[in-house]
């Protein structure tokens, strides 16, 4: 039976298990430990029109430890990202989500890959949590045959339909009926699984969110709307843009939670929660309280509406992975030291596949005319000049 | 008596017609240089300024100075009354400024991207194009939607579609598609002048570019007339139909092509709905050949109604068949090569024209 700890940031828990020096580990290896450890979320759970779930958190070592590692990979991930954009490798649009690492991270843990996950074009970090590769990323980023869309779609168009991650969407809240969608087909198939519609606090506002809304309420549907509130759409500042910020309580009829979604146990909860209650009882809505250290996209300098001392306040009051560190450390699961190694580790992983990633080639041209049907039924397609560039469509 | 005036900019030559007072004029004073986006802010600026009804909505036009910086100013100028932020959701705003219209107000909406119009097409069409035709005239509604159309570089299918084709079908709508910076001043204060509702298409890489302007074109009561093209390069051998950033492609084919002893004619038509269809037809009518360009998809396009339209007219008129140049028939790749081959290039304008120049000569002659 194992001890439980209550989270303190101040005292350091009695830990029977230390070891005495790092060659003569006494702990079982911390990635492989599963001895439960419970903790409290940082903040309780607010909820509307139904019980908050606890915030009791059941945890363990590896757990801790792969979440650190993943918000690391994800982080170092997407500020490689920005690196690639200012050296002109990636074009067009790229958001990136540095700074809410927690919510995709937490929520994986909660749910399987058969569950499915929709989101808009803030998708880089919550394709990795579905199991998407980094050489994956990077290939798309710059348009390369290795991309998880083959080159064809670009940040905003990752998707990976075998572990149910069904993009990477880019009109401001069409993914929430697209997710109330993929919930209809789950119960219509039978399937006992729920689907995540992740949405920022701008869409929130989007009228076709209240009307899928609507229809998951009447039908029941497994939908689970989970807003990412990162405080600002673009530019815009949520008391701007709604007259009612608090999104977890905007579905009215329907049951909401809101959630610090900075800490990746909370989000754990609330999503594991979510998914019991969306089994039984139809639509619910998470508000996720998260923050974004970059502006909207790389064209936005994230500081003309936002004041740096709210930026490194976040950074320094609530960062997702200084938590998860903290915590490892003040219950003993890893020294500094290896923390720290596994950031290095992670770098490394990000720049070896950067240098793989630009090794991709281009797509081929005769590639501009596939897939545009599934069935293309022998129909003829056109280049710019017709009569120069004409293609069969596959 | 026309006198032909050559004015180089930014590598391009340009012959202009004007009347011999004003080749003097033009002599007599540099042109100033002034990008599209400050053509298209001064525009709103006085427009605002000279009528009060006149506002303007849309996502980041007020605090964020417009998302590509196409209203910087004007909230401090004009104050949050006139210069509105809305919140992400075109269909809500979009028929909220239809319906400030009806009231007799004068809406200018920003779509950050006519992308995002979709989302508000039944607002577009039904609330607003076809109003004054089912009340017999009692609501017209002088409201513009404006905002960037077309491919950008790199930002992949769903922000990059032309919706020129689509908006142009619809009778009771204005449809403009300026080109230069004169094009952006005076086509955007005609708009907002007009009782009717006009899509005002702009293009995203045109926003930085120089062009020069007349004094003519700086004064505050400059206006251009709707539905009227303007023949940028007069020439004799085919005509190059383009609008917006093709205008430019058209131009620099035209000086390709003249090297090759092919002198063409490209008409800049700034005007989609109304479609300026007896200076197209007059063109064809002299050069015997056409080539139609533009960015949007070719089915139904705007380059298939001029050719239906030349073919209608002036069918005896024609030499060679009409070539069309329009983007390629995909969603658009985000890969920088793909969207290379999916994007009209000048090279493909290039040899459409001389396509349409050479079709005389026998098959078995160029085997």
């Amino acid at each position: 039976m194992a001890l439980s700890y209550l989270r303190s940031s101040s005292s350091r828990s009695v830990n029977l298990l230390k070891p005495l020096s790092s060659s003569l580990p006494l702990r079982r290896p911390i990635s492989t430990d599963t001895t439960p450890i419970t903790v409290e979320t940082s903040v309780p759970f607010t909820s509307h029109q139904c019980d908050a779930p606890s915030r009791s958190v059941e945890t363990n070592p590896k757990e801790l430890l792969t979440f650190f590692r993943d918000m690391a990979l994800m982080r170092r991930m997407e500020i490689a990202a920005d690196s690639l954009y200012k050296a002109k490798l990636i074009r067009g649009f790229c958001h990136l989500y540095d700074g809410q690492e927690a919510v995709a991270v937490g929520m994986e843990a909660a749910i399987t890959k058969k569950d499915c996950i929709i989101t808009a074009y803030r998708d880089h970090c919550t394709f990795i949590g579905r199991g998407g590769t980094l050489l994956e990323v990077f290939a798309e980023l710059m348009g390369r045959q290795a991309g998880c869309s083959k080159g064809k779609g670009g940040s905003m168009h990752f998707y990976k339909k075998d572990s149910n991650f069904y993009g990477g969407h880019g009109i401001v809240g069409a993914q929430v009926p697209l997710g109330c969608g993929l919930a209809f087909a789950q119960k219509y198939s039978k399937d006992e699984t729920v689907t995540f519609a992740l949405y920022g606090d701008g869409a929130a506002n989007q009228g076709q969110l209240f009307e899928a809304l609507n229809i998951s309420a009447l039908w029941d549907l497994p939908a689970i709307l989970v807003c990412e509130n990162n405080h600002y759409g673009m530019g815009t500042a949520e008391w701007r843009a709604a007259k009612s910020p608090a999104y977890y309580k905007r579905g009215d009829y329907v049951p909401g939670l809101k959630v610090d979604g900075m800490d990746a146990l909370a989000v754990k909860q609330a999503c594991k929660f979510a998914k019991e209650h969306a089994l039984k009882n139809g639509p619910i809505i998470l508000e996720m309280d998260t923050y974004r250290y970059h502006g909207h996209s790389m064209s936005d300098p994230g500081s003309t509406y936002r004041t740096r001392d709210e930026i490194s306040g976040v950074r320094q009051e609530r960062d997702p992975i200084e938590r998860i560190r903290k915590l490892i450390l003040s219950h003993d699961l890893a020294t500094e030291k290896e923390l720290k190694d596994i950031e290095k580790e992670v770098r490394k992983e990000v720049d070896d596949t950067i240098t793989q990633a630009k090794e991709s080639p281009m797509p081929e041209p005769s590639k501009l005319f596939t897939n545009v049907y599934a069935k293309g039924l022998g129909v003829e397609s056109f280049g710019a000049d017709r009569k120069e560039v004409r293609a069969t469509l596959p | 008596m026309l006198g032909v005036v050559r004015q180089k900019m930014l590598g391009q030559s340009l012959p202009k017609i004007r009347p011999a007072v004003s080749v003097l004029r033009s002599y007599s004073s540099a042109a100033k240089q002034m990008t599209v986006r400050d053509a298209l802010n001064s525009a709103l600026d006085e427009e605002m300024s000279a009528d009060p009804k006149v506002f303007l909505m849309g996502e980041e036009v007020g605090e964020y100075q417009g998302a590509y910086k196409i209203s910087k100013g004007l909230l401090e100028k004009y104050g949050p009354e006139r210069v509105r932020d809305t919140p992400i959701t075109e269909a809500g705003f979009a028929g909220i400024g239809v319906g400030a219209a009806y009231y007799g107000l004068k809406p200018v909406v920003e779509f950050m991207t006519f992308n995002f119009s979709m989302q508000a097409i039944d607002h577009i069409i039904n609330s607003a194009a076809k109003s004054n035709y089912m009340s017999a005239g009692q609501m017209s509604v002088p409201i513009v939607f404006r905002g960037p159309n077309g491919a950008a570089a790199g930002v992949g299918a769903q922000h990059s579609q032309c919706y020129a084709a689509w908006y142009a079908s619809c009778p009771g709508l204005k449809v403009l598609t300026p080109y230069s910076s004169e094009d952006a001043r005076g086509l955007l204060k005609a708009a907002i002048r007009d009782p009717d509702p006009v899509v005002f298409l702009e293009n995203e890489l045109l926003y930085g570019e120089s062009f020069p302007v007349s004094d003519e074109v700086l004064d505050s009561s400059f206006c251009l007339p709707i539905g009227k093209a303007k023949i940028e390069r007069v020439g004799r051998d085919v005509t190059i139909t383009a609008f917006s950033r093709m205008v430019g492609h058209a131009l620099k084919a035209a000086e390709i092509l003249e090297k090759d002893g092919i002198d063409a004619e490209v008409i800049n038509l700034r005007s989609i709905r109304p479609l300026d269809r007896s200076t197209i037809n007059a063109s064809v009518r002299k050069t015997n050949r056409l080539v139609t360009v533009e960015e949007g998809f070719p089915q139904h396009g705007v380059g298939a109604e001029i050719c239906a339209s030349v073919v209608e007219e002036s069918f005896a008129y024609l030499d060679a068949p009409v070539e069309r140049i329009a983007g390629a028939d995909i969603p658009m790749p985000y890969a920088a090569n793909l969207e290379r081959l999916a994007v009209p290039q000048v090279e493909d304008i290039v040899r459409a024209a001389k396509r349409a120049c050479y079709r005389s000569v026998p098959l078995a002659a160029a085997a």
